[in-house]
């Protein structure tokens, strides 16, 4: 019988010399390229890491991979990012240039640091989510195909962090991102009446979050309240004669303006910019479009350092949807808990 | 036809981003599961809908969570998929590894799955994705022999999560790395047996730049600060001007709070540490002149969430600094107050920030014992309905 309740593996055994040797005695780091960092110690000792980006769902093949590059130009040791990248941990200067050549070699992107846009954090999608609205992989290639100059540059105004979540229970908790890719359902669960009768009903009604799933015991079914339906698909979970995924109507959704971070302006989450954008594999052009948009727009007004939700602070909500083109419709409007707190209380708007 | 008849997934291994298709095209050469994986890939590319089923609990002997269930619901057209369930793995603190350690997990993989992992989940844990259900023990068993443990699932503590940390970052104001691997042993039971109202995730970032985004997705997010002054080198001030950096306009104007003053003819930059709200921009824009403080905690907050249910919500301030050396004996005090206070009071599926939301603020504070102050705050209140506990007013005669 295997060893139960062992937790994972000590990091310290993932730590180089120079990093055990150097472990809270960093002073001080500099970009010194896109994707490549040098972080140096009250020692004097130098710690370089050349940052690649990674497509997040990736193969052993791939790791292996990866592995090899590690063995031979840092040691062995290596790390991934809270964003998916993957950082090689560097102790010998004279190995970063030639790492980075090999990167290029084998098809993995050198960048992902300081003001440009790095690897966008992501969900499942149609992969192997059971709810989702859109896929996840396939939009986030096709989204970085078109941004990579941002990944491998550092020429925006200030970090852009872009996150895509396949439904609204988000996996990818993208509400706080400068640009969340949001899938979105828009038609609640098509119930199976004939085969309900094989669903535990308890199950489903309890899996309601919003209690709008009655139960229907004349029929062995249940009914559903489509005003207080949100389309999260927790009653598919249980179910799979609720399945609410439909073709024409699930699709994506822009949300702009969100933060994690507390430098200067406080952590905030993005706003919905646009309500709802078709699927289009294999390549969505209209959300890579809307999403290449947004982006340039901002690089164009923004100042050094402020991110879209801080540059969108400063000129007003009504002046990025006309510098944006992006047309305003009531579903902007929120209607759901707080939504006054969003409301125009002041005379102080732009034309 | 293309090698596998997925013509518009091959669309996606053109352009310069890495492409998945391509990876996952060599583990279909090898397994008939990854194979049918991409095949049902294709179907949805083609239906503009997914393919897959939840249903039916699976695990490992002892342990309530950590697997995911999942099935095709095409298992005719695709039987390599029939069953293809998640393993969640611990990650390692700071997601450092050896490529010894990454081997290892491969070739374990290699052996019980299709091939394919997700490096790593959104909540941080190794993700290994689809395999089948007699699998599962013989490969959690060979997982353990090497060292590695199962994450979290269902109504249970998710893998807590760290930012790098000490191991290569001068801003970490607190041992995140540590900090996390010490939480995440104390608290297995919890990590591997369901018995909450809902889900609890625990992030830690060594400074207020928060690389794990405790604050927008952590039940308890731990942020490292400091008290007394930031740490100033004149010198590499200096260094900063004369490189052409503007910090008047990129450094002075910025600070929230206006407590940077900068002199351009003496070339010296002042500091109002009283009245720095340590948000760490001039830190971030000269990192080689300012450094965070040494007199070094952290900001305890609660209840950040996704959406579901009741709207999106932020953490919010409960202990505005903590000093966190191990044993970290404080802090998992207030975890075992925070937890105790939910688990009796929280309703199915409902987060702590939800049930503080529902209950009042005053009231879990009070019940956890944890003084009202003014950082916990963006401002007092503006209206009048406010309550005060019996023992606060004068129980005088009934009128």
């Amino acid at each position: 019988m295997a060893k139960t309740d062992i937790g994972p593996p000590n990091y310290k055994e993932f730590l180089s010399p120079l990093m055990l040797e150097n472990y809270g005695k960093w002073k001080h780091h500099e970009i010194l390229k896109p994707g490549v960092l040098v972080h140096v110690s009250e020692t004097g000792a130098e710690l370089y890491t050349v940052r690649a980006g990674s497509g997040r769902l990736v193969t052993i093949d791939f790791i292996r991979d990866v592995c090899d590059i590690a063995d031979k130009y840092c040691d062995g040791y290596l790390r991934f990012t809270s964003r998916h990248n993957i950082e090689f941990l560097v102790t010998d200067k004279s190995k970063v240039e030639p790492l980075i050549e090999e990167l290029k070699t084998q098809g993995l992107p050198v960048g992902g640091t300081g003001h440009g846009i790095t690897s966008i954090v992501h969900t499942q999608g149609w992969v192997h989510c059971h709810t989702p609205a859109t896929d996840a992989s396939g939009v986030v290639k096709a989204v970085m195909d078109e941004l990579f100059e941002h990944f491998v540059e550092m020429k925006l105004p200030a970090h852009l962090r872009i996150a895509l979540a396949c439904c609204l229970n988000m996996c990818g908790a993208v509400h706080c991102s400068d640009i969340a890719i949001l899938g979105i359902h828009r038609v609640p669960p098509a119930v199976k009446h004939s085969e309900m009768h094989k669903c535990e009903i308890p199950n489903v009604l309890a899996s309601c979050p919003t209690g709008a799933i009655r139960n229907d015991p004349a029929n062995k079914s249940v009914t559903v309240n489509n005003d207080r339906c949100m389309y999260c698909g927790n009653c598919y979970t249980m179910c799979p004669n609720m399945p609410l995924m439909n073709p024409d109507n699930d699709g994506i959704s822009i949300w702009v303006g969100g933060k994690v971070s507390n430098a200067r302006s406080g952590p905030k989450f993005s706003k919905l910019a646009i309500p709802f954008l078709p699927n289009t594999p294999p390549r969505w052009p209209e959300t890579v479009a809307a999403i290449k948009n947004i982006v340039q727009v901002y690089a164009k007004g923004a100042r050094k350092h402020e991110r879209l939700g801080e540059w969108i602070d400063r000129i007003g909500w009504e002046k990025f949807f006309a510098l944006t083109g992006i047309p305003f419709t009531d579903k902007h409007i929120d209607d759901f808990e707080h939504a006054e707190t969003t409301f125009r209380t002041t005379a102080n708007f732009k034309f | 036809m293309s090698e596998f008849d997925t013509p518009l997934l091959d669309e996606l291994e053109k352009g310069p981003w890495p492409s998945f298709v391509k990876d996952l095209k060599r583990a279909a050469r090898k397994k008939p599961a990854a194979k049918d994986l991409l095949r049902q890939l294709e179907q949805s590319y083609k239906d503009k809908i997914g393919h897959w089923k939840h249903g039916g609990i699976v695990g490992v002997l002892g342990y309530g969570g950590g697997v995911i269930g999942r099935y095709s619901d095409s298992p005719e057209q695709f039987p390599g998929v029939e069953h293809f369930h998640t393993m969640r793995i611990n990650q390692p603190s700071g997601w450092l590894y050896t490529t010894k350690a990454l081997r290892t997990i491969c070739d374990i993989w290699e052996k019980y799955g299709s091939g394919i992992t997700n490096f790593h989940g959104s909540t941080g844990d190794i993700i290994l994705l689809g395999t089948t259900t007699d699998k599962l023990q013989p490969c959690f068993d060979e997982l353990s022999a090497a060292g590695f443990d199962l994450g979290g699932s269902g109504s249970d503590l998710r893998t807590p999560s760290c930012c790098v940390g000490p191991a290569r970052c001068e801003w970490a104001s607190i041992d995140s790395l540590d900090l996390c691997n010490d939480i995440t042993h104390t608290y297995q039971d919890e990590l591997h047996r369901p018995a909450w109202p809902y889900k609890f995730k625990i992030k830690i970032s060594g400074c207020a730049n928060d690389c794990v985004a405790s604050i927008a997705r952590a039940d308890l997010s731990i942020i490292g600060t400091w008290k007394d002054k930031i740490r100033v080198d004149a010198e590499a001030v200096k260094a900063y001007a004369n490189a052409g950096l503007d910090i008047r306009h990129e450094v002075m104007y910025l600070c929230p709070t206006k407590c940077i003053s900068w002199n351009k003819d003496s070339q010296t930059l002042t500091i109002d540490d009283e009245n720095c709200n340590r948000c760490m921009h001039c830190i971030n824009v000269m990192p080689k002149a300012l450094r965070p403080g040494k007199d070094t905690g952290a900001t305890i907050l609660v209840g950040a969430k996704a959406p579901i249910l009741k709207g999106a919500m932020l953490a919010s301030v409960i202990v505005p600094f903590m000093k966190l050396e191990p044993p970290y004996t404080e802090l998992k005090d207030l975890i075992g107050k925070i937890w105790e206070w939910w688990d009796e009071s929280g309703r199915n599926r409902e987060r702590i920030g939800e049930l503080i939301k529902r209950k009042g603020m005053r009231t879990f504070l009070k019940d956890i014992g944890l003084k009202a102050v003014p950082q916990m705050v963006k401002e007092p209140r503006s209206n009048p309905y406010f309550f005060w506990w019996p023992e606060e007013v004068v129980s005088g005669k009934e009128t």
